[in-house]
């Protein structure tokens, strides 16, 4: 009972807040009122008793939000973090496109036949997630780690238009390095 | 695993943690007084809490233009909230709050929401240098947040569970710091991190009016301050569990040795505020990620080897 209305109400708080994000006019409040939809989402998860995952989901989210929020105040041209923006733009395409995807998922949602649960939950759940996704499935998390890691060292490779001739010089014998901002360790 | 590492205690209990971490933070605020006191060839100190209390609880309210109020007393009042989160799973001795099968994890996800909360009140304020300090900040957690969660990781992988009373009950004999001392050093400079205190205090230091507590005044500041402080005792008492052995010690009960333990590793923290200089944000990141992130990673191996090899 108890937990049924915090699922319900948590239900609630995720999309309004969600709505919310469209309504404000400041760049702060629109992300961090995505910030608070992810934490009810999180808590939901932990209604449902896989604690890992709902802690997992807020840290990562709030993360998330607390480092979008200074991109977004930073790179948005109309600088919308000082003056009253708006969160909305091509309007009629993207309601058409929320409430087809919507109805197609309510949808789906109702109509399918739900499979009845075969077996109970196992004794240790953050356990058990471990094992079926590092078990079986160790080769491809091994693969897709490291090319993760390259495609984001890569991808700021590319992105820098300073390369490690500017940094060292074009026998890339300098020492130290030339940088604009001196890192911490040596220099 | 042994079956009764911890027992949990009636939801009532949590008034009497909450009074300990008030405690243990007005001990850190005493004694930062006392020790900047007798740094000035002063005595005294020892009623310094009380003292800003009350001038702040007198304090008339400062107002800026255009101010963001609901986020900036959001932040404000998160940081006085999360620390009392956080100390739900720490267990005292045999006694805990909750006995959550991932405290670790919840330890961890209450310290990244301080980077929200930091962030939110050097927002609200609607003041350059408050903003400036809000940046600094997460430019500061960039580089402590990753070195700490792998170093939360070495005592959780020892230990084969993310309980914090299991990975307290896992140290009989030998408590996790002596083979795992990267890792408690990591772990401690990410909960001067999360409570900006010490070499992290560049969000709020003078040469930008006090950064992110630039604009704050009156019971604003002083839940903020309240916050950072309690953050750093609450810190210090979860290095108890992970690292050094929870309650384990002779003649005095489980609890007690929590206690001593957490006042022992706060005052140090206390200490090293004067003793440590102020980390720049830039230059930290490359010792962030250069030098605490790997040795991070190195402490997981070995302590995953000896785990897997040790038995």
């Amino acid at each position: 009972m108890v937990i049924g209305i915090a699922f319900w109400v948590l239900a609630g708080v995720a999309v309004a807040a969600g709505a919310a994000v469209f309504v404000v006019d400041s760049m702060a409040r629109a992300t961090y009122a995505l910030a608070v939809s992810f934490i009810a989402v999180g808590l939901q998860i932990l209604l449902l008793q896989q604690s890992y995952l709902g802690l997992i989901t807020i840290l990562m989210m709030v993360m998330e939000m607390a480092v979008m929020a200074v991109y977004m105040v930073m790179f948005m041209g109309m600088n919308p973090a000082l003056m009253p923006m708006d969160m909305t733009h091509g309007k009629k395409t993207a309601i058409g496109a929320s409430v087809g995807v919507f109805v197609l998922l309510a949808g789906g949602a109702l109509l399918i036949p739900w499979p009845t649960r075969r077996g109970g939950p196992p004794e240790d759940l953050t356990h058990a997630l471990g094992l079926e996704i590092m078990g079986e499935k160790m080769l491809v998390m091994a693969v897709v780690g490291p090319v993760m890691v390259a495609t984001i060292v890569a991808g700021v490779v590319l992105a820098a238009h300073r390369t490690r001739y500017d940094r060292l010089g074009d026998d890339l014998r300098r020492r130290p390095a030339d940088d604009p901002q001196s890192g911490g360790v040596g220099r | 695993m042994p079956e009764d590492a911890v027992v949990v205690v009636p939801a009532v209990w949590a008034v009497l943690a909450g009074v300990i971490l008030c405690g243990l933070a007005f001990f850190a605020v005493a004694l930062d007084a006392v020790l900047s006191a007798r740094a000035q060839g002063v005595g005294g100190g020892w009623v310094t809490p009380l003292s800003r209390t009350a001038r702040l609880l007198r304090q008339r309210r400062r107002k800026t233009v255009a101010a963001d109020t609901l986020l900036w007393r959001v932040g404000g009042v998160g940081m006085f909230i999360g620390a009392f989160l956080m100390v739900a799973v720490i267990p005292l001795g045999k006694w805990t709050l909750a006995d959550l099968d991932v405290g670790v994890v919840w330890f961890n996800a209450v310290d990244v929401v301080v980077w929200a909360l930091v962030w939110l009140v050097g927002w609200g304020a609607n003041s350059t240098h408050s903003l400036v300090g809000g940046y600094r900040f997460l430019a500061h957690g960039v580089a402590y947040e990753l070195p700490l969660m792998f170093a939360l990781a070495a005592p959780a992988i020892a230990a084969g569970s993310l309980a914090a009373g299991e990975v307290a009950a896992a140290q009989e004999g030998l408590w996790f710091v002596v083979w795992m001392p990267a890792a408690f050093v990591i772990f401690l400079i990410g909960v001067m991190g999360f409570s900006v205190w010490g070499p992290f205090a560049p969000a709020l230091s003078a040469d930008i009016a006090g950064g992110v507590r630039a604009e704050l005044s009156a019971v604003d500041r002083l839940i903020f301050q309240a916050g950072r402080y309690m953050f750093l005792a609450a810190g210090a008492a979860f290095s108890v569990p992970l690292f050094l052995g929870g309650g384990a010690g002779p003649w005095l009960p489980g609890w007690a040795w929590v206690l001593v333990k957490a006042l022992a590793v706060l005052t140090v923290l206390v200490w090293l505020r004067r003793k440590v200089p102020l980390a720049r944000p830039d230059r930290f990141m490359e010792i962030g990620w250069g030098i605490l992130l790997p040795a991070a990673v190195v402490q997981d191996l070995v302590v995953s080897l000896i785990v897997v090899w040790g038995g």
